[in-house]
């Protein structure tokens, strides 16, 4: 288990999939994007296996956004071969529930074969039926993440992107967030790209973290430990690690 | 010990100093200080609001003039909305709209009466007309700016999970346009009151200008205090009307939810 760790950590270079492998559900090559004069991502590559939990950890300005926008078809002009799957879903940094509709019916937005009974579902999963029908301005913030959650899974994704989506939360509800996402995760099996900061949260979730720098991923660790992960020495040496290449020396 | 604090409520109550003018006022009209042609006692100006109504003059007037109204409002909301769209759901449509609706809005729209009345006569086209164009311009200018103004995150959010275009527009740029298109029918309101009151000095002959410019020329001036006052009523009961109509729609917003628990 430390074996893959470690030689997974030696290497800061995206792996080559097995030539048996499924078809990636991401796959990105040579991805560049700049705004004006700054290049914001140069030529990355970047596959995300189906069903993969890939959290993608930067400091502010390292390319983060821009790379998640480009895997939610948001960004219109990036370089570069992008190939994403038609069934997306994205959870923002902030809910983005519409304030004049109510939970269930955010829940459903865009979706017209989807009725109450798929809302009432949704929102089950992440425990929210008892807000289904309130409006999203009474919400508390996790409330509100979490309905933005079932809005997401109402979409039945194969690539489930996260945006920072517990920045704004307590540290409380963010750990109770967290594994949400990975049972709702569990359950459902999309490829999941996280954006985050927060170096403990990409080692507790991660299949894979990433390290953006410069518009290039630049560190690469596999983590094979069984969740959850309680802090053993394992976690502390991959967070060690992370911590390094995001420029922090504990 | 009742009647003191009676007498203490009133005496800081808000309402003090309105009743003491219309005491001082009725003092005045019975003692023959202010004489009727100048302005009628409130005593008096009750007594013609009573029987004006029930002669029907008063009933028949404001009915006449809340259809000038009705029509106007109609027109001009319509034909102000009607470009608000154009403009804010298009950049086509702004670059077409927006600087004439700018250019029109400098001119105090109270000021074309006459070119109104060279164009329309003196009949109810002009009266209408001034209506509508005291409604269009708030209207056309609030909701223009309600639709731009939507926050664009919810526009992209909503678009990535897969609104077309016109789900879009029906869902998240017009409701969240509302709170300012009804701001906008607020003042559209007041707009049309304020042209209707202007309109009807035109030579109307229905309405209740038309009962003023009769009360002037008798040198009534309690009827025409009532109907100032009609006029008066008829601004509270549009604001209350805008009142429910966002209580209705803006429900969702959190003053109004904090309001209603």
């Amino acid at each position: 288990m430390t074996m893959a760790l470690d030689i997974a950590g030696a290497f800061p270079v995206p792996r080559r999939p097995a030539p048996n492998a499924p078809a990636p559900a991401v796959r990105l090559r040579g991805l560049s994007r700049s705004f004006g004069e700054t290049a914001v991502l140069r030529d990355l590559d970047l596959d995300i296996a189906p069903g993969e939990f890939v959290v993608l950890l930067g400091r502010s300005g390292s390319g983060k956004t821009t790379l998640l926008r480009t895997l939610a078809a948001l960004d219109t002009a990036p370089a570069g071969q992008v190939s994403i799957p038609a069934a997306r879903a994205v959870v923002f940094q902030e809910p983005r529930l519409l304030p004049w509709k109510r939970v269930w019916r955010n829940a459903v937005l865009g979706l017209p074969r989807a009725g109450r009974a798929e809302a009432d579902a949704a929102l089950a999963e992440v425990d929210l039926s008892h807000r289904a029908d309130a409006w999203p301005s009474t919400l508390s913030g996790g409330e509100a993440q979490r309905a933005a959650l079932a809005r997401a899974l109402l979409r039945r994704p194969q690539l489930l992107l996260l945006d920072e989506p517990f920045g704004a939360l307590d540290a409380l509800t963010r750990l109770k967030m967290q594994e949400l996402v990975l049972s709702l995760w569990r359950r459902h099996r999309p490829a999941l790209l996280l954006v985050t900061h927060d170096v403990d949260e990409a080692v507790a979730l991660a299949d894979r973290v990433l390290v953006l720098e410069e518009g290039r991923i630049a560190v690469e660790e596999i983590i094979d430990l069984p969740r959850p992960r309680p802090r053993s020495g394992a976690f502390e040496a991959v967070r060690r690690r992370l911590l390094a290449a995001l420029g922090v020396a504990e | 010990m009742d009647k003191l604090y009676k007498f203490k409520s009133l005496y800081n109550s808000r309402a003090l100093l309105p009743l003491l003018l219309l005491l001082v006022w009725e003092g005045a009209a019975r003692t023959g200080v202010l004489p009727p042609r100048i302005l009628a006692a409130p005593s008096a100006v009750l007594g013609t609001f009573v029987s004006l109504l029930r002669s029907g003059e008063l009933p028949i007037a404001l009915a006449a003039s809340l259809t000038r109204v009705a029509i106007g409002l109609a027109l001009g909301v319509s034909v102000g909305t009607a470009l608000a769209l154009a403009a804010g759901l298009s950049r086509r449509g702004e670059t077409l709209v927006d600087p004439l609706m700018h250019i029109l809005r400098t001119l105090p729209f109270l000021g074309l009466v006459p070119l109104f009345i060279v164009w329309f006569g003196i009949g109810e086209a002009p009266k209408i007309g001034l209506i509508a164009l005291g409604a269009a311009f708030p209207t056309y200018l609030n909701l223009f700016a309600g639709i731009r103004n939507v926050d664009p995150k919810l526009v992209e959010a909503a678009e990535s999970f897969g609104l077309s275009r016109i789900g879009l527009i029906l869902h998240v740029v017009l409701p969240g346009a509302a709170p300012s298109f009804l701001a906008g029918l607020r003042h559209a309101l007041a707009y049309s009151l304020l042209s209707l009151v202007v309109a009807e000095q035109i030579n109307a002959s229905s309405g209740l200008g038309y009962l003023i410019n009769t009360a002037r020329d008798f040198l009534r001036t309690d009827v025409i205090v009532v109907c100032l006052l009609v006029y008066a009523g008829l601004g509270l009961a549009s604001d209350y009307l805008v009142r429910r109509l966002e209580a209705r729609i803006l429900a969702w917003r959190p003053s109004l939810l904090e309001r209603a628990a």
